[in-house]
């Protein structure tokens, strides 16, 4: 298991007054402190990990949050902020000194503007609601997530989440165009707005996938895009997923990037069936769900092409989606891929590694052996167009040291991602999870470079500490190291 | 005349940004009139950093030296009929630069074309970086794949730094296939305020413009460009055509006019032949650009044109010691001001970007320092001290 930061005794002591203190800021409800109605926020969708806070408080508005930013900074409290706690990666993991910072009053679409086509909305309005809200005009949000019924765009923003449409229309970093933040000093920030090229240093881009460590988000200006005319979903399963994945690339050099490219592996594609009966082949290795989108005229060429392309790379079979309930259809195995596993295995953990696509079969084959090595079965669910795998690793806690082997088969999985020229984690981010694979990609120079640019934002280190980065260090001294080659004089500090 | 250091290797480039010093860090210094001007000890010759190192069509991925030379680059691109989607335009005319300048320079300025509206920017297309900090010290960040959160994104950090964090030895980028045709839809005669209604009409369509842009005149021209296949650009155009019938009757340029059209506004022709005029960049919320332009040129002889749906407005403006800063930027409500073209002295003068707020010009000021914390590259680029 992770460990996280020693909680500092001498906070832990003033729980009671500085309970009192955030609720002369944030009255009445606002404030949680009993441990029944903390345990809602003792962990994340990263279930194995779980800590009580050393209080909640869900403030409603910018000043408040502003408030409470500069109490937690005057007093060195630490603050874990939370949207909806969907976090795969213990992004929102509470400390036992830190007070948990929830956004989920902030739950309201603030503008809709068609003329500009874009939204102002709250961080803790879900990335669903924003499609509801504007899809009787036709338009939509782009990115995605499985977790969309839930995720909140707050969290989206912090997690730079993507979603099965990404390849073809961006993350969360490629459709918002401003952000209101917070600064842990209470100073508030407007970034970017209505207009295209946010000025100066891209601030956007940074709080983007940033994890919380850098501010709060209260308010966020989202692109919104018009729904293509249609869109149909072929369905194509291959004898290998080498076949596949040669299907994948071919599709690509043929110049074109579908809406969505997804792969199933073969126990997940009879996960899903037993699950939803999506009507999928189950006498193949490997299923490429692929959708095309546009004008009709733009459709019927593309699944002609992709067809051609199917049969040239062996596949054995092929169905076109014929209506939009039967797209949905298609969808529906994949959207599901993750309960259906759940429900064959009492535990799962997701990964979220990603790779360059054409080393896959390579990937997977090393992925079969780990399985044999660790004992444990993996299913794998495969954004195909960008790269993104996320192997389902079933276990059951409740036997032996198998969550342990679990965590190991991981790490092993993702090692094996950044070997291939991958990386740790495609859209889930790094939070716990990841936090002590970090050196396998970085080098001691390039985590100091990024921890200094934390220190830019919040010098004290009291947001979100103990996430993404393996070692803590305070700013001064990484004002003083000096990493050369690549290397710390004392390469061997302890990691917490 | 500035002496200039030119690196053979990261670790002989590293080992002399750790001595310190104020140093310029340079391409083929193509874009060297954008920014505030600076005064270097030396000038960092970054051409030794060339050629594309990695390139595979098929991963939609290029990784090349920061110095590589743009038309290296695309001419590689073009070969498997793939493309910079952002559409990096080439203002060697507007700027006075011998040619398009490098990989790195475009990265360091941020600067994308009309495509923009439909791709994203530069920094959307931004995968990794590897370069040396103002410490000295070598370090990496992003990847080669596009799906990457692992830690934070200081790839797209570098895009439109101006070179003021770090000096960028490799980049990597996505590609893009490259559209198999493409057209553009004419309306003449609108008003801009009827142009922007267009424009944006047009882009809450589900017709996939590529290209919006409105060419004041006699008679103005309102354009359209649609790309992809050429069944599906046809139909799209015509339905465009009747989705705006409400602003009269439109015409059409075909492949090859199409291309030379916005070539020719991505690289502000209009307005690079005039030598005598300043030029500004608007950044602006696009329903509200015509009423921005209406109020700048009550004020001032303007000369000006709009793309990115009214999300973008060159503006020429006459010779002036402030270039009309002031009233600019008081006309400019919801968006930002940066003066792209005038002469060192006008640049040193007056605020080049849009001046910041405390808190956020604090926080620049800090993200620099983290990077660079003796302000050793193009020191006073982007702001006083940054």
């Amino acid at each position: 298991m992770l460990k996280m930061p020693e909680a500092d005794l001498q906070t832990l002591k003033k729980r009671a007054s500085i309970a009192a203190a955030l609720r002369r800021i944030v009255p009445g409800e606002g404030v949680i402190e009993t441990a029944t109605e903390m345990s809602v926020y003792e962990s994340d969708g990263l279930t194995a990990y779980r800590q009580l806070p050393l209080v909640v408080v869900l403030p409603k508005s910018t000043v408040e949050v502003s408030k409470v930013l500069r109490y937690a900074f005057e007093n060195r409290i630490k603050v874990v902020p939370r949207g909806a706690g969907t976090s795969l990666s213990g992004g929102a993991l509470p400390l036992a000194d830190g007070m948990v910072l929830g956004l989920s009053k902030f739950n309201q679409i603030l503008e809709i503007d068609y003329d500009n086509r874009c939204a102002r909305v709250q961080p803790g309005v879900t990335n669903l609601a924003i499609t509801q809200a504007v899809q009787h005009r036709g338009f939509y949000y782009a990115p995605d997530p499985s977790s969309q019924i839930a995720c909140t765009i707050g969290g989206n923003v912090a997690e730079n989440s993507g979603g099965v449409h990404c390849l073809k229309y961006g993350l969360t970093a490629n459709n918002i165009l401003g952000l209101e933040m917070v600064l842990i000093s209470g100073e508030v920030i407007r970034l970017g707005g209505k207009h295209l090229d946010s000025d100066g240093l891209d601030m956007l881009g940074v709080l983007t996938g940033s994890e919380g460590l850098l501010g709060v988000i209260t308010e966020v200006t989202v692109r919104l895009l018009q729904k293509p005319e249609t869109a149909r979903v072929i369905l194509v399963g291959f004898p290998s997923s080498e076949d596949a994945g040669n299907c994948v690339a071919d599709i690509i050099s043929a110049g074109i990037i579908p809406g969505g490219m997804e792969m199933m592996d073969k126990p997940a594609i009879h996960a899903v069936e037993e699950f939803v009966h999506a009507d999928y082949p189950l006498d193949v290795e490997a299923l490429l769900i692929i959708e095309l989108d546009g004008p009709a005229i733009e459709v019927d060429h593309l699944i002609e092409e992709v067809s051609a392309i199917a049969r040239k790379n062996k596949c054995s079979t092929s169905r076109v989606s014929t209506s939009e309930a039967e797209r949905l259809l298609f969808w529906a195995g994949r959207k599901a891929a993750f309960p259906a596993v759940g429900r064959i295995s009492p535990d799962y953990f997701c990964m979220d590694g990603t790779i360059p696509r054409k080393r896959l079969s390579e990937v997977l084959t090393g992925m079969a052996g780990l399985s044999k090595k660790h004992g444990l079965r993996v299913a794998n669910v495969f954004h195909a167009g960008d790269g993104n795998l996320h192997p389902l690793i079933l276990y059951d806690a409740n036997v032996g040291d198998e969550l342990a082997r679990a965590e190991e088969f991981g790490a092993d999985i993702l090692r094996l991602c950044v070997k291939v020229g991958g990386v740790l984690t495609g859209e889930h981010g790094v939070g716990i999870e990841k936090r002590d694979l970090m050196p396998i990609m970085f080098t001691e120079a390039d985590l100091a470079q990024q921890q200094r640019l934390k220190c830019a934002f919040d010098d004290r280190g009291l947001l979100n500490p103990g996430k993404v980065f393996p070692t803590l260090h305070a700013c001064a001294e990484l004002g003083r190291m000096h990493v050369k080659a690549g290397k710390l004089p004392f390469p061997e500090i302890p990691r917490f | 005349m500035t002496p200039t250091f030119k690196p053979q290797s990261v670790l002989e480039l590293a080992d002399y940004v750790a001595l310190g010093g104020k140093l310029e860090v340079m391409g083929s210094g193509t874009k060297r009139g954008l920014g505030r001007p600076l005064q270097p000890e030396t000038a960092i010759d970054m051409s030794v950093f060339k050629g594309i190192s990695m390139y595979e069509p098929e991963e939609l991925v290029l990784e090349a030296g920061a110095g590589t030379p743009l038309s290296d680059i695309e001419k590689a691109l073009a070969k498997n009929h793939q493309q910079l989607a952002f559409e990096p335009p080439d203002f060697s005319k507007l700027l006075g630069g011998k040619h398009k300048g490098t990989l790195g320079g475009l990265m360091a300025c941020g600067l994308s074309g009309p495509r923009r509206i439909k791709a994203g920017a530069a920094r959307d297309h931004i995968l990794g970086i590897a370069g040396i900090s103002g410490r000295g010290e070598i370090f990496k960040a992003g990847g080669r794949v596009v799906k990457n959160v692992t830690g934070f994104d200081v790839a797209k950090l570098m895009v439109g730094s101006y070179g003021t964090l770090a000096a960028l030895t490799s980049i990597t980028v996505k590609v893009l296939p490259a559209a198999a045709t493409e057209e553009t839809l004419v309306f003449n005669g609108l008003s801009d305020a009827k142009a922007i209604q267009a424009m944006s009409l047009a882009m809450q369509s589900p017709c996939d413009v590529s290209g919006a842009a409105h060419l004041p005149g006699t008679p103005s021209q309102t354009l359209f460009r649609l790309e992809g296949i050429q069944p599906s650009v046809v139909y799209r155009r015509q339905k465009l055509a009747s989705h705006l019938k409400i602003f009269g009757a439109s015409d059409h340029l075909g492949e090859q006019d199409s291309l030379s059209e916005w070539k020719a506004i991505r690289d502000v022709e209009r307005l690079s032949a005039d030598d005598a005029r300043f030029v500004w960049k608007l950044s602006l919320t696009p329903s509200k650009a015509a009423e921005t332009v209406a109020r700048i040129s009550k004020q001032l002889d303007t000369q000006y044109f709009y793309d990115w749906a009214g999300g973008l407005v060159w503006l020429g403006v006459p010779r002036s010691n402030q270039a009309y800063a002031y009233i600019i930027r008081k006309c400019v409500e919801d968006g930002h001001a940066t003066l792209f073209r005038a002469e060192d002295d006008v640049r040193e003068r007056i605020e080049v970007f849009q001046p910041q707020t405390p808190a956020l010009a604090g926080l620049t000021k800090r993200v620099k320092a983290s990077f660079d914390p003796n302000g050793v590259f193009n020191h006073g680029r982007m702001y006083k001290d940054i």
